[in-house]
């Protein structure tokens, strides 16, 4: 069972508490984007092996939308962080780049 | 005007631990800035209670402030002074990004007290409720069984949980079997 803290609750949230919302730091293609961004953005989704991002919502609690960074492998959770953001924060990158060097994922290493 | 009626009227499931409807409750939702000094006074006026921290409740008798997320307090007034207390938020914060609404009619409240109070609720949210983490004054929005509720600690052996009126019979018999089930022990006594 996953336990994420919330960001904005400050407690450790059951996963049956929460809602997944898939992949976190997606870049929205709006009007005047050419198909192939726009294609990319509705459909291509990163499915890696080890570190990964996504949204979750506190949906019984909060409602808030935020940010989660863990391993799809071992089910390590790296740390959650506020939604309010484009890129992780460094606190979250260097805890990443502690457990797994050299990793990488989509624009962020 | 028709008699207001709580969700279960005060239904009362005695035992060891007792499960019993609160019956009418004055409460507020408001959301806003909770770090704006007018909305902090006038939460204050009407409770007589500090703005509550992150994950607290500040409760005495029917009236508290509770905190729901980073941008909304649930506030506890009794009964018949919920639709003033809503008149007294818009006075107050005319001119300002808020939302008040008196939700009083839409929840219901269910006290749980007893000894073993602690354990009847952690049998059925998934949440640490270990004395060395839930204290009195601790507030968590989670859920109950199937549903979505708020419970907070008003001393050491008494919750009181909210939930949502048209769940509040599926709330009460979940906490009244919980309750019936009996102590399980995994708490310390005193907790």
């Amino acid at each position: 069972m996953l336990t994420l803290r919330c960001p904005y609750c400050g407690v450790d949230v059951d996963e049956t508490d929460l809602h997944g919302e898939g992949q976190a730091h997606l870049k929205r293609e709006g009007p005047g984007s050419s198909d192939a961004d726009f294609e990319d953005y509705l459909f291509m989704r990163e499915n890696p092996k080890g570190v990964h991002f996504e949204r979750w919502r506190h949906a019984f609690g909060c409602g808030k939308y935020f940010h989660a960074a863990r391993c799809t492998n071992t089910l390590q959770v790296f740390g959650t962080y506020s939604a309010q953001t484009l890129e992780p924060p460094q606190e979250i990158k260097d805890t990443i780049s502690g457990a797994r060097p050299g990793w990488s994922w989509g624009n962020f290493k | 005007m028709s008699e207001a009626i709580s969700a279960l009227n005060g239904k009362t499931a005695a035992g060891e631990v007792t499960v019993r409807e609160a019956g009418l409750r004055g409460m507020i939702i408001l959301r806003g800035d909770l770090s704006n000094k007018k909305l902090r006074a006038v939460c204050t006026e009407l409770t007589g209670m500090k703005p509550p921290q992150q994950g607290q409740a500040n409760c005495a008798g029917d009236k508290g402030l509770c905190w729901m997320s980073p941008d909304e307090l649930l506030v506890l007034v009794p009964y018949a002074e919920a639709a003033q207390a809503v008149v007294a938020i818009d006075a107050a914060l005319a001119g300002t990004h808020y939302l008040a609404e008196n939700v009083s009619d839409a929840r219901a409240v269910i006290f749980v007290e007893g000894t073993f109070c602690r354990e009847v609720i952690a049998k059925l949210a998934p949440v640490d409720l270990h004395p060395d983490t839930f204290q009195p004054g601790d507030f968590r929005r989670t859920r109950l069984g199937q549903v979505a509720a708020a419970f907070w600690m008003r001393d050491a052996d008494t919750f009181e949980v909210i939930c949502f009126r048209s769940v509040a019979e599926y709330a009460f018999a979940l906490l009244a079997a919980s309750a019936k089930a009996g102590r399980v022990g995994a708490f310390p006594e005193s907790g």
